[in-house]
């Protein structure tokens, strides 16, 4: 295995005499859409969280949903990286493929370390497979996999003789492929078995033959490592603990972070959450979670369109919910002349955008941070509204309760970013402390004594929430410019100047009730600072902290406040020599911290539907201090 | 609260807004039927919302003394559905006309009426887009000139009450901007019932499209055509009833035919608010030959969507009690790291 990734530990203790001991490793399950390769990553996540590691991981999957069998666009695979140090992102490069088929080989094996472990279904590599992927010759006899050491199995035949016994006919045992797989991976990285079967028993707990031939399965391909004589090179590895801060964990994801963020944040202001959603990829599995949830106080609404959607969650407001609704980029973009009504009424409202490639339908099921700027600007008028980024799975929930708190707490719509990759993504969550969140509950108007819905807040400048039902307060709002006095209808131009100044206000002052910007690693001063924001922490974290162990002077800094910027931001960055901005588009927050700071901040800018590598931001420090040094 | 109730009338359900509409409009008299409908409700006013989207009727909001919400073109079915998911305890009004509720809006009108949401839906049909200045609507007649199609326009008009009976809506009706009686009974009629109801109003513009209802308006000769149908009643118009709806089962149409000794009064369609079919025959009539149908053409209970909703919750919080957030969180495999 290569010592970029995998480095071999000096001196850790090994739970197998034999097993040799190495600090991180990164695996990648790929096979057709229909060969169960997320059933599979995700019991190996959960069987290596338990075991101790930290870990990442990320599925990457077709947006075909039954694409033909063997073919490259219908590759599904999952990726997981894991080790005895902090893991923030799901790994460079792979080191050891899971291969289902050809397909698989051909569409991850230039991700494959050279060295690295490759496992090849030799039954899924007939010529009909072989031509599906584009293979002129066989890459398992033509010598093209020389620089990669290879196990190859007839899976199919294991698996078959493995399941004989159920009865379950050629089809579905054949099904059983990815869990003979994992009992093969499990053996290799020495592990205990018991809890994956557990896994399947709760899984198909109302079919138990189903159940029992995929435990047959995962036993026999545990056995096989055992006891089958092995190409030299290939043996068990193990993966010492990781040290994490005591506590209680679990597997979070960023889909899950942020539905729990939502009911927390809720509770925390006393309101009922209604739900508007249309489904969109990669954000449909929001709506999945809380429509999961029914014993809670929200209520989920699948509506028509990406408007009715939000447009419900707007009433829902008005009526005295907290509406939130939530959606990709081009649904976003529908909502717009929605999201400016609420800014216009002043009702609180929540909007969550998991981002995917564009621009149109662009890459559904792929990452990208291109969104920011309609965010930030993407409305008609002068339309002002707070928007925040979540950095990993488990800044979600945090993220969440936040984005509640400042909806209600200013009468304003709030835009939460998170992307594909965070949406999909895991890794180990240290449960909180629920006690820790201060509770922040609304107070709706009831005096009818000199109400108008205009009444605002001196401080924060919110306007009144007095909701329908209450006596004594009936009144009107709406989408014309409204009366700072009285709230009634106004076209004064005194007066429209007078509420343009007082949104942009309201919303700029939210800078003084957010926390300072901290550094999330290095100094507050210095030649170099790498400023990221969203699901770009766990590559600039880890390439940072690389390179300060090389001796570079470089620190990271991570904004989760996009708008308005913490209020000590300018002076932070000032610190700084050089500011590169590494982003998953074509360079959005540099041009906002260089139209609003007039400092000279670079991009780095990728947009290939991939997160960054750790590699790459290395590489880009390295240049940069190179480059001042000269 | 009721007894506050007994003392509100026509004057409490005014806002202090001045009206705007132009002069002659037919708003002012629907505004005026409302406004004196509601203490009939016996609903507190602070229950009563009126959401609106663009448009003419969509002012209509800032004149009622009582919650409203003037939103944007087309989605006051949408903000309306919220509200109304939010509180189910409050009435919910939604106020619209032909272009906000059928062209820009027609999605969600569409599918508020499947859903059987919970909502008062009032369309006010001018036939005509008036706030931008006269342009033709989807329920102009073909041949309407307009600033938008100065050689008459060429697309076919939509009925508004045949859309909603083919979106499912549980109660549709039509009725006329200036007949206050009527128009207030059937409003009266579809606020009581439970579900999504929809009014279409017929409503004079006076600038743009003035007289387009005239022969169903002029008290002269609208008894040749409009057609006011009750339920158990055979459907009857023209001068003393002379005239009535016959159901011709062989090509399974209506047709017009004269009361008298070649039709016996037995013959004569018994309108039956129940009946679907029925009520899509007579939302479809139109034109030179048949009367214009008001009243409620349909009215049949379904269950709301509010309804089977709160039964759902019920049947989840019976299986799992435990709501709190910590076991949440807790939930599924943890670990504990020492």
């Amino acid at each position: 295995m290569s010592a970029e990734i995998v480095r071999t530990a000096e001196s850790s203790a090994t739970t197998d005499a034999t097993a040799k001991t190495v600090e991180s490793v990164v695996v990648r399950f790929a096979g057709d859409s229909g060969d169960g390769m997320q059933l599979t990553g995700a019991n190996f996540t959960d069987n290596t969280a338990l075991y101790g590691n930290d870990l990442s991981t990320f599925p990457d999957f077709p947006a075909e949903i039954r694409a033909p069998a063997g073919s490259t666009f219908g590759v599904s695979a999952f990726q997981i990286y894991f080790g005895s140090e902090d893991i923030t992102t799901s790994g460079d490069a792979i080191d050891v493929l899971v291969a289902m088929n050809p397909a698989a080989l051909v569409t991850n094996l230039k991700e494959v370390v050279s060295g690295g472990l490759v496992i090849v279904d030799t039954g899924a590599f007939n010529e009909k497979n072989l031509n599906k992927a584009k293979y002129n010759s066989n890459p398992l006899l033509d010598g093209s996999l020389d620089a990669y050491r290879v196990l190859e199995v007839d899976i199919h035949n294991q698996v078959i003789a493995a399941v004989e016994e159920f009865n379950l006919g050629h089809k579905m045992a054949l099904r059983c492929k990815n869990m003979w797989t994992l009992g093969l991976v499990l053996w290799l990285f020495d592990r205990d078995k018991q809890t994956t079967i557990e896994n399947l028993q709760k899984k198909f707990a109302k079919k138990p033959d189903v159940a029992n031939a995929n435990i047959a399965a995962l036993n026999a391909g545990h056995a096989y490592g055992e006891t089958a004589e092995l190409p030299s090179g290939i043996e068990v590895y193990s993966v010492p603990k990781a040290q994490a801060a005591p506590g209680k964990y679990r597997d979070i994801d960023g889909t899950t972070g942020i539905a729990w963020g939502l009911l927390a944040g809720g509770q925390l202001a006393g309101l009922n959450i209604l739900f508007a959603s249309y489904p969109i990829t990669p954000a449909s599995s929001l709506l999945h979670a809380l429509a999961a949830r029914k014993e809670f106080d929200v209520t989920t609404f699948q509506a028509e369109d990406e408007i009715a959607a939000v447009c419900a969650a707007i009433g829902a407001s008005f009526a005295g919910s907290l509406g939130v609704t939530s959606s990709a980029g081009p649904g976003i973009a529908l909502k717009t002349e929605a999201i400016s009504l609420a800014v216009s009424a002043e009702l609180p409202l929540v909007v969550v955008n998991t981002q995917r490639g564009g621009p149109s339908t662009g890459l559904p099921t792929k990452t990208e941070q291109s969104d920011l700027l309609q965010a930030v600007y993407g409305r008609h008028g002068d339309t002002p509204l707070p928007v925040m980024a979540t950095s990993s799975p488990s800044d979600c929930f945090e993220v969440a309760i936040e984005a509640v708190r400042i909806a209600t707490k200013y009468m304003t719509p709030v835009m939460l970013l998170s992307d594909g990759y965070i949406a999909n993504a895991s890794e180990p969550w240290l449960i909180p402390d629920l006690d820790q969140y201060e509770p922040f509950p609304v107070e709706f108007h009831e005096n009818p004594e000199g109400f108008n819905p205009s009444l605002r807040d001196p401080k924060s400048l919110a306007r009144v929430w007095a909701k329908p039902g209450t006596p004594g307060l009936e009144h009107r709002i709406g989408g014309i410019e409204k009366s700072y006095e009285t709230g009634n209808i106004s076209y004064d131009p005194e007066n429209h100047q007078l509420m343009t100044d007082t949104r942009r206000d309201k919303v700029g002052g939210i800078s003084k009730d957010i926390p300072a910007q901290t550094v999330a690693l290095g100094n507050e001063s210095g030649k170099l600072a790498v400023v990221g924001w969203g699901s770009t922490f766990g590559a600039i974290h880890q390439g940072v902290k690389r390179c300060r162990q090389q001796g570079l002077d470089v620190s990271h800094i991570h904004i989760r406040h996009i708008w308005p910027f913490p209020q000590n931001l300018k002076e932070l960055l000032s610190g700084y020599d050089e500011i590169i901005v590494p982003e998953m588009n074509t360079g959005q927050l540099v041009k906002m911290l260089r139209s609003e700071f007039l400092i000279d901040a670079k991009g780095l800018n990728k947009v290939s539907g991939q997160p960054f590598k750790i590699e790459e931001i290395v590489n880009a420090i390295q240049a940069e201090l190179a480059g001042q040094a000269e | 609260m009721n007894q506050a109730v007994d003392k509100l009338n026509v004057t409490d359900f005014s806002s202090d807004q001045e009206v705007r509409w132009c002069p002659g409009c037919g708003d002012y008299a629907i505004l005026k039927t409302i406004q004196k409908l509601m203490p009939e409700l016996d609903r507190p006013r602070e229950s009563q919302v009126f959401v609106s989207g663009i448009g003419c009727s969509s002012r209509f909001p800032y004149y009622m003394n009582t919650y409203g919400f003037h939103t944007i073109h087309g989605r006051a079915p949408s903000v309306a559905t919220g509200v109304k998911l939010a509180n189910p305890d409050l009435d919910v009004w939604v106020i619209t006309g032909d272009g906000d509720a059928l062209s820009i809006g027609g999605n969600h009108t569409m599918h508020a009426l499947r859903r059987n949401v919970d909502l008062n839906i009032l369309l006010f049909n001018n036939e005509i887009y008036g706030l931008t200045k006269g342009q033709y609507s989807p329920t102009s007649k073909v041949g309407t000139r307009s600033p938008s199609t100065p050689e008459g326009s060429i697309d076919r008009p939509l009925s508004p009450c045949a859309i909603a009976l083919g979106a499912g809506a549980p109660f549709v009706a039509r009725s006329i901007d200036t007949e206050m009686k009527h128009l207030g009974a059937v409003i009266k009629e579809s606020h009581a019932h439970e579900g999504a109801s929809f009014v279409e109003i017929l409503q004079n513009c006076p600038i743009y499209n003035d007289g387009i209802f005239e022969q169903v308006k002029n008290k002269k000769i609208a008894h040749d055509f409009k057609v006011e149908v009750t339920h158990g009643q055979p459907i009857l118009f023209g001068k003393d009833n002379s005239k009535g709806i016959r159901l011709n089962r062989d090509t399974l149409s209506l047709e017009v035919v004269t009361v008298g000794e070649k039709v016996s009064l037995d013959e004569i369609l018994v309108h039956d608010q129940t009946n679907l079919a029925q009520a899509q025959l007579l939302a479809a009539m139109q034109g030179h030959n048949f009367p214009v149908a008001v009243g409620v053409l349909y009215h049949k209970a379904k269950s709301t969507y509010v309804s089977d909703l709160g039964e759902q919750r019920i049947t989840v919080r019976e299986n799992r009690s435990d709501v709190s957030l910590l076991s949440l969180l807790h939930s599924g495999h943890t670990w504990e790291v020492k």
